[in-house]
């Protein structure tokens, strides 16, 4: 893998087999990315492109048909950390325990994790919540504990799959500008994941535009925004320029075509 | 123009426990159809309408058992029944719950399990009481704890093998992305989530546990409190009877109350449904 480089995929290709009639579905095809060291990137892209599935393969959780995905290993820290879609806290788990299970998932003693979770409880602004259960807090509040369970394990680069997806505009725009201010203090490498073009735009410094399914990279544009960035700056000219731009390469991509059931992935992996 | 909402005026909050009782529609309604029905009984019983000797009268329960307590038998009744259920049930759950738990996991062992699960849930217990009778003995405890386990045992394993399956896939991602092993997987994720099922399990097999010992204990006729009843009403002493009713209905109502301590214990991370919220 290249210097300076946080994460480099390779020609990654992803095909299903639906088990029940033997067909075979193309998820993503000939995806080359690569991610320097702190860089925000966000993938964009129509439903059903197949953005999630790169994501979840660069998580391990399932094995691509082809290719391959390098990420640095730091010497401390593991390489990757997921934020998921909400709700993914355990609700039998307190908001600590949350937090830190991911270094109980490597061995830390529960009192120790708690410890070492408690700054990033403090990061996210959590601190007086520890004890409380996930179904006490607002949706905001548990993306925020998901972020932080995430940043525990000190990940070298932290994977994000359309973690605001389930927020009222409100809370999510609010949760862009306090993801920037922990990205900025956390310092990691992050790979977005949203079907949002203005998110998209004002977290990342490159947007990746994913074409239909099979999902391919249709473009990589980097955001020429200065830093930091207030939420203001989505009504700026240049913002605006951005998201047409985006807009104008995914709206090619919409094709009237069926949506087939075998959209999303039901079947097993062919490994 | 303007709409006029009449408000009503807030009734305060009564201090003291009993006015606030009082003001417990639900208890207060219960409480009224419990003392009307047992004065319709006392009063039919002592006008002659209701026959005593089969149909007993609630202060006559109170006083057969009030003498039944002093009498060294029936400790030694109460005893043997205790006894009986508690081995049963207990045996049942450390059984039940490892071998739902495992079966719920492995589907192969699942698999294999099957055909016995559902042949066995679909007997009816009571006919087997005869055949455990021969293979354990008449007198001693061995077949009664047969029975009351055969009986709670599948009560427990079937919800808490389901239970398992039924473990949110959101869940088991979140524990594999952070390289959980499978024993903290299976304890932080699978375990938290068939509670709820496993309390269903106990909650049937209370109930189960206590049709067994009531069963056994009339069929075999060797002690306990079944033998009990058995007695009285051989002796048409209905009042006696019905206390040995009375005492298998508050083992029951306690065994009950139990299961709901242990769920609150354990699902204090749930929130109160709107139904619970009234």
């Amino acid at each position: 893998m290249d210097m300076g480089l946080a994460l480099q995929a390779r020609d990654v290709r992803m095909e299903y087999v639906d088990q029940a009639t033997g067909d075979r579905l193309l998820a993503i095809d000939r995806v080359d990315i690569d991610i320097a060291e702190g860089q925000f990137v966000s993938i964009v892209g129509p439903s059903g492109c197949g953005k999630s599935t790169f994501l979840k393969i660069v998580n391990g959780l399932f094995p691509a048909t082809a290719g391959t995905i390098e990420i640095r290993q730091s010497p401390k820290g593991v390489a990757h950390a997921m934020v998921f879609q909400d709700s993914s806290l355990f609700p039998w788990y307190d908001i600590v325990d949350n937090v830190a299970y991911g270094l109980v998932c490597q061995g830390v003693p529960r009192k120790e994790a708690q410890r070492r979770a408690q700054p990033l409880i403090d990061l996210v602004s959590l601190t007086g919540f520890e004890g409380k259960f996930p179904y006490q807090l607002s949706g905001g509040m548990q993306q925020r504990a998901n972020l932080a369970r995430a940043l525990t394990v000190d990940p070298e680069i932290l994977l994000m799959d359309e973690p605001f997806a389930a927020l009222d505009a409100q809370t999510r725009e609010l949760m862009q500008a306090e993801l920037l201010r922990i990205w900025n203090e956390a310092n990691k490498t992050v790979l977005f994941i949203t079907h949002q073009i203005d998110e998209a735009i004002y977290l990342s410094d490159r947007v990746l535009v994913m074409s239909a399914r099979p999902g391919r990279i249709l473009a990589d544009i980097t955001i020429d925004l200065r830093r930091p960035r207030k939420l203001e700056i989505k009504r700026t000219p240049e913002f605006i320029a951005y998201a047409d731009q985006i807009w104008g390469l995914i709206s090619t991509q919409l094709k009237p075509h069926i949506h087939d059931k075998a959209a999303h992935p039901g079947g097993e992996a062919v490994a | 123009m303007s709409v006029a909402v009449a408000s009503q005026p807030l009734r305060p909050r009564p201090r003291n426990r009993l006015a606030r009782a009082l003001m417990n529609e639900r208890l207060l309604y219960g409480l009224a159809g419990v003392v009307l029905f047992l004065l319709v009984w006392e009063v039919g019983s002592r006008v002659g309408v209701i026959d005593r000797a089969f149909f007993g009268r609630p202060t006559g329960i109170v006083e057969a058992g009030m003498k039944e307590v002093q009498t060294p038998r029936f400790w030694g009744d109460l005893a043997a029944s205790f006894f009986e259920f508690a081995s049963g049930f207990i045996l049942a759950i450390i059984l039940g719950i490892p071998i739902g738990l495992a079966a719920g996991r492995f589907r192969r062992l699942q698999y294999a399990l099957d055909p016995w699960l559902n042949f066995f849930n679909s007997l009816p217990r009571i006919a087997l009481l005869p055949v455990l009778v021969i293979m354990f003995g008449v007198f001693g405890p061995a077949s009664k704890i047969a029975v009351v386990f055969l009986g709670a045992f599948f009560s427990i394993v079937i919800p808490t093998m389901q239970g398992v399956r039924t473990t949110d896939a959101r869940f088991v991602d979140v524990a594999r992305s952070f390289r959980a092993s499978e024993w903290l997987m299976f304890r932080s994720v699978v375990i938290p989530s068939t509670v709820p099922f496993i309390i269903t399990g106990l909650r049937l097999g209370v109930a189960r546990a206590l049709i067994g010992v009531v069963t056994a204990e009339l069929y075999t006729q060797t002690e306990g409190i079944g033998v009990l009843i058995r007695r009285a009403t051989e002796l048409r002493q209905g009042d006696r009877a019905l206390f040995g009713v009375l005492l298998f209905t508050i083992s029951g109502i306690i065994g009950v109350e139990s299961i709901r301590r242990v769920e609150a214990r354990f699902q204090k991370w749930r929130p109160a449904t709107s139904l619970d919220r009234r």
